[in-house]
């Protein structure tokens, strides 16, 4: 055994670290850094600059433009992206999508649809959840009929981040009523902006459009959209979810977010003195940080020990769910960090260009709003109640 | 020993619970929330014409001569409502302050027009250094021919961007988060010197930050004795408290009740999630919690206008510090059950989740409540 990065490794971070010093604007970092919302364009220019180093889509094949990159040095990237304050990649498209088609696609959807995200060409939305199905998904409603060389599809999305920007989307649809619940669902991709497609936003606690309802109304879908077979779907959908849940332990996001926390308390005073000198913060700060150390090993446990750089199973399950309490403790202590003024949200601080005073911190107006934001953690991607259920199922055998 | 209201209390509770029921839906309080005031004048104003803005205050005032108990029964209903009127500033506070230390004549100028609702009071005890430590004071009156000049920045006041009068504690004498040496005074909002930053807040009221530079005032703006103030923003904070706490129990009753409902009625897997037993477990425990804060809430109105003492203030601090845990457990716990419909502006429990978080950042949180229970423990 040896925890230590081998020559090869540190070589590695290294190049990341020069990359992320040269090649991250620095207006995007310090968003990022500031807890700021990113828009289109943001997310935009930083996947340009992914794409053309090569490493936007790190876990895809190399014959498709991949870097095939082992379970160290995704960590190594992991870490060193959100230190700098590099924008999450929106996943839908490079990390959820691709994967499906990559594994169950045609040749002819691998050749369309692989470089147009990698050229950032398509944006992709994921049309999973509907309102009445969330943690049961394989209850989806929306129909998909087939007529001709079409699909007629009518029903909702729901929860469709940042699907205002989208013009592709991956959907669950039924094509089978006739049959049980999981074998009669089918994977379909379509147009954001085909004729009978609407989308509402939905406003979150904190203010922000980040999700949305999509509306299918008699949608025409040329049947080659779908992927592999017809009511096959539950089993693309579910190994799309293990890419999923793989990235929402989001540790490397954990350090940041902790680091960012202690500069907050190291400016807010309490009793006369920096707040991260009292004894009682103080020590909430030290136990997440040592529980983020203990799980960050888990996750790099758990990754290494699959083979091929493939994706964990039910163990990452057990990742997110630590990895998510970690993330929503570290807003909850951000939030504490400003006391008083945890209350009032001076959003002008949040705009661009920004040059007044800060009412409480230069990071203080976006840590309230996030700390709500980041309730969301233990719901998507499968709540946390549904992740013990597959560990308890899975792995203990319950 | 008993728990039940009486007469005179049950009424008190009707009236206010119909008022704001009638008057102050969800689609209501949205509305509200937008508006640039940021509460309602009129829903202002029929708290003043049905008394209810009278509560607390002596009958010789103007008043009803309330109990605490009484204060619980309308701040119950206000967090029910999410009300976003400046009741516990103008009326719990600024009104309490006035009645302990004012002078005959600042009681006869103020508490008749508070109790009325004529007068809109907002009161800035905190500063951007002082986390919730109400001795740590920079602010300075320093007095001069005809009165004090004040310099200094108050932080947070609720309801600071649209009242007629504002009270802020300011240092005349002693060092760094003395008690002793503090001092009342009453600001003119539109006084020459006196700037405002105003913003919104998360839970969808509007308050301020107050900036003083040299402001002039008469040494009758002075309430109280000079240098002795101290003890009596102590107390009233902790009457302040129990009024807190009161209106946390309404926003945990409504989250509680809309939580179980969904419960009841959200269907996964195709029966109600409610059957699922970790649900149900969670379900028992944040009811179990409501039940806890409803107890130490009872027990703070209680005490609330008890004598001072070390054990009033130590009960008070228990109970904040109760009601900012079970708060924030019953706020996150009622998210997560619902899912993502939860966290949804046009959803009614979210904006209860933001208020029962927001209570735990006014007049202290659980960490600090329990740091002074323990520092009141050790003065006994």
């Amino acid at each position: 055994m040896n925890m230590n990065y081998t020559a090869d490794e540190l070589a590695f971070r290294d190049e990341v670290r020069s990359f992320l010093e040269e090649k991250l604007p620095a207006d995007i970092a310090a968003k990022v850094k500031s807890g700021r919302r990113l828009n289109r364009d943001d997310h935009e220019r930083w996947q340009q600059i992914l794409s053309k180093q090569g490493w936007y889509a790190t876990h895809w094949p190399k014959e498709y433009g991949g870097v095939e990159w082992s379970a160290v040095q995704k960590h190594i990237w992991d870490e060193e992206s959100n230190r700098y304050g590099a924008p999450r990649v929106v996943p839908f498209g490079v990390s959820m999508v691709a994967p499906v088609i990559i594994k169950f696609g045609t040749g002819e959807q691998r050749q369309y649809y692989l470089p147009r995200i990698l050229s950032g060409e398509d944006w992709w939305c994921q049309g999973y959840s509907e309102p009445g199905a969330g943690s049961d998904l394989a209850s989806v409603k929306t129909r998909a009929v087939r007529d001709g060389d079409h699909y007629i599809v009518n029903g909702q999305k729901t929860w469709t981040t940042l699907g205002q920007h989208a013009n592709k989307i991956f959907c669950l649809v039924r094509t089978n009523t006739e049959v049980k619940a999981q074998e009669g669902i089918s994977f379909l991709l379509m147009d954001m902006d085909a004729p009978g497609v609407t989308v509402r936003p939905i406003i979150t606690l904190d203010g922000e459009h980040e999700v949305n309802e999509v509306f299918f109304d008699d949608v025409k879908v040329p049947v080659e959209n779908l992927v592999g077979e017809e009511d096959k779907g539950w089993t693309y959908a579910k190994y799309l979810l293990t890419y999923e849940r793989t990235g929402l332990a989001g540790i490397g996001n954990s350090k940041a977010a902790l680091e960012h926390l202690k500069g907050i308390a190291s400016r807010q005073r309490k009793n006369g003195r920096p707040l991260l000198e009292d004894p009682t913060f103080a020590a909430r700060v030290a136990q997440i940080e040592i529980d983020l150390q203990a799980a960050s090993i888990s996750n790099l446990r758990i990754i290494a020990s699959v083979e091929g750089g493939g994706v964990p199973g039910a163990e990452s399950s057990m990742l997110k769910v630590r990895g998510t309490e970690i993330r929503q403790s570290i807003s909850d202590l951000a939030r504490r960090a400003l006391g008083p003024y945890a209350q009032p949200f001076p959003e002008e601080e949040l705009q661009d260009g920004y040059e007044g005073d800060y009412l409480a911190d230069p990071h203080g107006a976006a840590v309230s709003p996030q700390y709500f934001n980041l309730r969301k953690l233990s719901i998507f991607g499968g709540s946390n109640e549904i992740q013990k259920n597959i560990v308890s199922k899975m792995i203990l055998g319950l | 020993m008993d728990f039940t209201l009486n007469e005179d209390q049950q009424m008190l509770q009707d009236t206010m619970a119909r008022l704001v029921r009638g008057e102050y839906d969800f689609q209501t309080r949205l509305e509200v929330e937008e508006t640039e005031l940021g509460f309602s004048e009129a829903f202002w104003n029929q708290l003043g014409e049905l008394g209810l803005c009278a509560v607390p205050f002596p009958e010789e005032m103007g008043g009803f001569n309330g109990s605490g108990v009484d204060v619980q029964s309308v701040m119950t209903e206000m967090g029910r409502g999410l009300c976003l009127e400046p009741y516990r500033q103008t009326v719990i506070l600024g009104g309490g302050l006035i009645a302990q230390a004012g002078s005959e004549s600042q009681k006869n100028d103020w508490l008749g027009r508070i109790a009325t609702g004529e007068l809109k009071v907002a009161v800035g005890l905190q500063e951007p250094q002082s986390h919730y430590n109400l001795d740590d004071v920079e602010t300075r009156a320093e007095g001069s021919d005809e009165g004090y000049v004040i310099n200094g920045r108050k932080g947070v006041l609720i309801g600071g961007h649209a009242a007629d009068l504002i009270l802020v504690s300011a240092r005349t004498s002693g060092d760094a988060r003395d008690r002793e040496g503090l001092s009342l005074f009453a600001i003119d909002p539109e006084a020459e010197g006196v700037e405002r930053r105003v913003y919104r807040t998360m839970d969808g009221a509007k308050g301020c930050d107050l900036f003083l530079n040299n402001v002039r005032v008469d040494s009758d703006a002075l309430i109280g004795t000079e240098g002795t103030a101290g003890e009596v923003i102590q107390y009233q904070a902790g009457r302040a408290v129990a009024a807190l706490c009161a209106e946390a129990i309404g926003a945990m009753e409504e989250s509680v009740n809309l939580t179980l409902e969904y419960l009841k009625t959200r269907k996964q897997f195709g029966v109600p999630i409610g059957r699922f037993q970790v649900l149900q477990h969670r379900m028992v425990d944040m009811n179990s919690e409501l039940e806890q804060a409803r107890s130490m809430a009872i027990l703070a109105a209680n005490v609330a206008d008890d004598e001072a003492s070390v054990e009033r203030n130590r009960t008070l601090s228990a109970a904040k510090n109760v009601i900012g845990r079970s708060g924030q457990f019953i706020a996150e716990q009622a998210i997560q059950l619902h899912g993502g419909i939860g966290m949804t502006w046009e959803y009614s429990l979210s904006h209860y989740a933001k208020r029962l978080i927001m209570i735990n950042h006014q007049l202290g949180d659980d960490d600090f409540h329990l740091e002074r229970y323990v520092s009141l423990l050790e003065a006994g």
